[in-house]
């Protein structure tokens, strides 16, 4: 009975240790050294999930990219110094006016902390591009893809059937409710080129082109290069499937479909009409926005952006909403729990980008941020009346 | 007496700095009124400024200085230099202002260093018969990111850029070949009827005029050209809009005489100052403007006060001056540990506080020519860096009149005038804001905040490196000053946690206000987050004992490195939204930097044998010390 008394106080021992922090504390400061220098590499995005939101840090050792943990990431670090703080502030620190400020500068780090955990977990990112006079009532993923199948036979309405990529890129059979056939999964290439195969040199294979049995729509017109993945942030992956839709009969067919053709396929199945073809994943809001005018000014005499913006009508479909707003550079615009900010602009042809961000922990850092100011400001001013005191004593 | 010096010292330290705002001598002895020339307002990237801004700008990009030597090795006045610019160019082709360092470079253009005016500034009919090539290896190297490419390709690239802009200079107001322009306008001026009757006649194949419609349409040819090369916007607006986007090239006013009838007569005016100058005849020079500012004195009164005092402000080099004025400071400061305590420390508190004054009116009048909180480029941040710490200094020396927070002070005053120095070889200082960090309130903050972080770190590094160079000087620590300087690091140390921290949350506050995200893990974002960690680090481990005096300096001169990389580091990986300050050569100076601090921390932690203190409490700090840091 007693060793596990002193088992449980050397847990608290180790986990309430002014060492532990600092440790912690360096292992932090290195954590985001390296990661800020690997952004060069993998870009904002591929260092948040590789860094920050995992566990370990992984490198990929030998021929067979072996993965190895060696560093400790981003929730690691994080969910130690949570440990730490909270359990130093339950057995360490006892509540007095001297120490007031320096428990509420801590309790503002943890809801920092986790309001970054919140963040990382919840937060969604879109972009939504219009043209000028073009309306949208919905947003697309910036990296993600989806597969859709639209039954558009009604033609007051189409069902539409999405499967995300990541779903493709596991290439299991697919069966769905929605449709009458199951979907066979012959090729997945995150990242990939698409050449017209009449325009290489006919009867030959060249270096890098994969195999392509597409037997439907434009599919075996294209040859398919498949590239590196991509992480850097203004470079967009365009993948490619190769799907084989079978029915009862047997199969119906086989399409090549990517982002990157835009002309739908169409077909018939059953007495039906569908559509087939990967875009943007999208997401569909209950309002719609209208691009009514973009501005993109510089400053005289030069080429230097003095602004960018765009003026756009907002309808909620409920008709609860129905105004006009002016988005630009430090002027987003928040609707709905969303942030509509000016992302890209290519003014010659009258299109505009908005990063559409939904954050639900997006007030957390102003909490934490507050607590931390309060309890700042209250130690060092209990420090500085001290050291003054001192010296004139 | 011995009060009376540090004050005498200060008051003709701040006479010399006064002088600077005297019109400069070279101005002052010509016969041409090259000060009212050089107050002329032009817009330029943005914004109205005077011609003097833009000679010293572009001087200073060519060549890494504002001083010209014409071919006769006389020093001219950059006024002059920018005057034979546009009006003489043949003449200030023969200048040697291009400066070219690199080798490779060299070898590309035919030219030894010995060709040029201290070893590395040719003049640009050395360069001409190079020029296809020049621009056929900056092709090669356009083709890769700026961060890509290798030294010859930067050197290349910038040698290029340096050219295109020189000859842009060229057809501010004329045709850039030195005829006498005034001849052809005035021409113009009495047959421009007739001449576009002439004109439109020979396209509609009817008998017409054929001398005077191919001269008319050869002027008309000049000016597109010059529309298109030239970077300036020297021509106001006529009429009662004077807004800035109404300003125009030459080429563009010009252009219009085949509509209005008219010859622009401002671009007249400076055609009529350019037959003066190449005539040589200060009198026309000298009435056309006075005349010519007098008609400005209407409706532009107010660009033309701030192109006078931009250009007084120019003239008084006041960051020039302030950083003699650290150097005095700094070397009255150590003397006073040797010499006459009681003379040199009072004296070396005066001189600082007066270079600190001066700092204070220099960024003061930058932030009211731009209309800007203090800090809104990397050049704008070093001054402020400096300035901030000082101010932390003239503090600190109040509390501690020990010399050492004036050391500290004029240390970090001179070094981060001399990074600014560097940074405004670059072009102008005073640029437009992008339009990503266009100003607004949380912006302000954050980026003033954060820099007196970064200030506050700096000064606690200077303090901890005095503290270890001494201590290795035999005799160079007494008790009192060592305990000094252990709660003068200490407080720094606290102040700069308190300020990186608020000014990161700060940042926080603005990226979400502006983008919709509190923290998106940008470069900058990082780097400012490092500091903060950094000197938690600091404030945890003397908390929790794990690091005495000897730690604590050591950890303090690493924040140095820290400060140094969040600073410069993150703007040199070219990545993230904050990377507005990209910039190649700086990346050697800041691994030399970090070189001579690890140095530094080596020195503290030498055995203890190595050099022998002195007082008892040192040795009792190492000993601890050595218990918590092995």
């Amino acid at each position: 009975m007693s060793s596990e008394v002193t088992v449980s106080q050397a847990f608290i021992k180790f986990f309430t240790s002014l060492k532990l922090t600092v440790v912690l504390l360096v292992l932090s400061m290195l954590l985001v050294f390296i990661a800020t220098i690997a952004q060069v590499q993998l870009g904002i995005h591929g260092v948040l999930d590789r860094y920050f939101r995992t566990f370990f840090v992984m490198a990929f050792v030998g021929e067979n990219r072996i993965p190895l943990p060696w560093f400790p990431g981003g929730y690691l670090i994080g969910g130690f110094l949570l440990i730490n703080l909270i359990a130093s502030h339950l057995y360490r620190f006892k509540i007095t006016w001297k120490k007031a400020g320096i428990q509420l500068t801590h309790f503002g780090l943890i809801v920092l902390l986790v309001g970054e955990l919140v963040t990382g977990i919840l937060q969604e990112e879109f972009a939504l591009t219009f043209n000028e006079g073009e309306t949208k009532s919905y947003s697309e993923a910036f990296r993600d893809n989806e597969v859709v199948i639209i039954d558009t036979t009604d033609a007051d309405e189409d069902v539409v059937t999405a499967i995300p990529e990541s779903v493709i890129a596991d290439g299991d059979p697919i069966q769905h409710g929605a449709l009458p056939f199951r979907v066979l999964i012959h090729g997945y290439y995150a990242n990939a080129d698409l050449t017209m195969r009449n325009s290489l040199p006919a009867d030959s294979t060249p270096p890098g082109m994969a195999p392509n049995i597409a037997n439907q729509g434009i599919g075996p017109r294209i040859a398919v290069f498949p590239k590196r993945y991509s992480y850097d942030d203004n470079d967009r992956n365009l993948p490619v499937a190769i799907l084989e839709l079978v029915g009862t009969e047997g199969s119906i067919g086989t399409w090549l479909v990517s982002p990157m053709l835009p002309m739908p396929q169409t077909f018939e199945y059953a007495g039906r009409s569908f559509r087939i073809g990967m875009r943007f994943t999208r997401e569909y809001k209950p309002f719609a926005m209208k691009l009514i005018e973009l501005k993109h000014d510089v400053y005289p005499g030069s080429q230097i952006p003095k602004n960018f913006s765009s003026r756009v009508h907002v309808t909620a479909l409920d008709g609860s909403e129905d105004r006009e707003a002016l988005i630009y550079m430090n002027h987003p615009l928040r609707y709905q729990g969303y942030t509509f900010y000016q992302f890209q602009m290519d003014s010659a042809n009258g299109m505009s980008r908005l990063q559409v961000v939904r954050n639900p922990g997006y007030m957390m850092p102003y909490i934490a941020t507050i607590l931390m100011t309060l309890g700042l400001l209250l130690q060092f001013g209990i420090h500085l009346v001290k050291f003054t005191q001192r010296r004139t004593a | 007496m011995k009060r009376l010096i540090p004050l005498l010292l200060a008051a003709v330290l701040a006479l010399w700095v006064g002088m600077g705002l005297k019109t400069p001598k070279l101005e002052r002895e010509s016969a041409f009124h090259l000060d009212e020339f050089s107050r002329l307002p032009v817009l330029s990237n943005g914004r109205i400024k005077p011609l003097d801004t833009i000679a010293r700008t572009h001087l200073l990009s060519f060549q890494g200085r504002q001083r010209v030597k014409n071919a006769e090795g006389e020093t001219i006045a950059p006024t002059a230099w920018l005057l034979d610019m546009f009006f003489r160019p043949e003449l200030a082709d023969s200048y040697q202002t291009i400066e070219i360092v690199h080798p490779g470079v060299l070898d590309v253009v035919g030219l030894s260093i010995n060709d040029g005016q201290d070893k590395k500034r040719f003049s640009f009919s050395q360069l001409e018969s190079a020029l296809p090539e020049i621009d056929r290896q900056a092709k090669l190297a356009d083709a890769l990111q700026s961060a890509q490419r290798d030294a010859f390709q930067r050197a290349i690239v910038q040698l290029r850029n340096r050219l295109v802009s020189y000859q842009q200079l060229k057809f501010t107001f004329t045709p850039g070949d030195g005829s006498d322009f005034r001849t052809d306008l005035v021409w113009l001026q009495d047959n421009v009827g007739p001449a576009v009757a002439a004109i439109r006649a020979r396209f509609n194949n009817e008998e017409h005029d054929e001398a005077l419609a191919t001269r008319a349409m050869n002027l008309g040819s000049a000016f597109g050209h010059m529309n298109d090369m030239a970077g300036i916007l020297p021509i106001p607006p006529q009429g009662d809009d004077t807004s800035d986007h109404l300003w125009q090239k030459s080429g563009q006013a010009l252009v219009s005489t085949f509509q209005t009838g008219q010859v622009h007569p401002f671009a007249l005016v400076y055609a009529g100052l350019g037959t003066a100058w190449q005539d040589q005849d200060p009198e026309t020079f000298n009435t056309i403007i006075t005349l010519y500012r007098g008609i400005l004195d209407d409706s532009f009164a107010e660009q033309l006060k701030k192109a006078d005092r931009e250009n007084t402000f120019n003239g008084a080099e006041p960051f020039y001056r302030a950083s003699v004025l650290f150097v005095i400071a700094m070397l009255l400061a150590i003397g006073s540990w040797l010499v006459w305590p009681k003379v040199l420390r009072p004296s070396a508190e005066a001189v600082l506080a007066v270079a600190w004054f001066v700092t204070t009116v220099g960024i003061l009048t930058r932030m009211w020519l731009e209309g800007r909180p203090p800090v809104t480029n990397l050049y704008s941040s070093a001054l402020f860096v400096g300035w901030g710490a000082v101010a932390l200094c003239i503090i600190l020396e109040r509390l501690f009149p020990q010399a050492i927070a004036v050391t500290a002070g004029s240390l970090i005053g001179f070094a981060t005038l001399l990074i600014a120095h560097h940074l405004s070889l670059s072009g102008d200082t005073l640029e437009m804001m992008r339009a990503v960090l266009d100003s607004n309130f949380w912006l302000a903050t954050h980026v003033i905040v954060i820099t007196i972080g970064y200030s506050a770190t700096y000064l606690a590094g200077a303090l901890a490196i005095i503290y270890i160079v001494r201590s290795r000087v035999p005799g160079g620590l007494d008790k009192n000053t060592g305990d000094a300087l252990n709660r003068m690091v200490y407080g720094i140390v606290c102040f700069a946690t308190l300020f990186s921290l608020i000014g990161t949350i700060l940042g926080g506050i603005w990226a979400d206000q502006s983008w919709g995200r509190f923290w998106g893990w940008d470069p900058k974002e990082n780097g400012a987050l490092i500091i903060v960690i950094w000197n938690a680090i600091i404030l945890h481990a003397r908390w929790g004992g794990m690091a005495r005096t000897r730690g604590i300096m050591a950890l303090a001169v690493f924040g140095n490195i820290v400060t140094s990389w969040s600073w410069f580091g993150t703007n040199m990986l070219g990545v993230g939204l904050h990377s507005y300050g990209f910039m190649d050569a700086a990346f050697w100076a800041l691994i030399g930097f970090v070189t001579s601090q690890l140095i530094l921390i080596g020195i503290a932690y030498l055995p203890t044998s190595a050099a022998k203190p002195t007082a008892p409490h040192l040795s009792a700090s190492l000993d601890s010390a050595k218990g918590s840091n092995s």
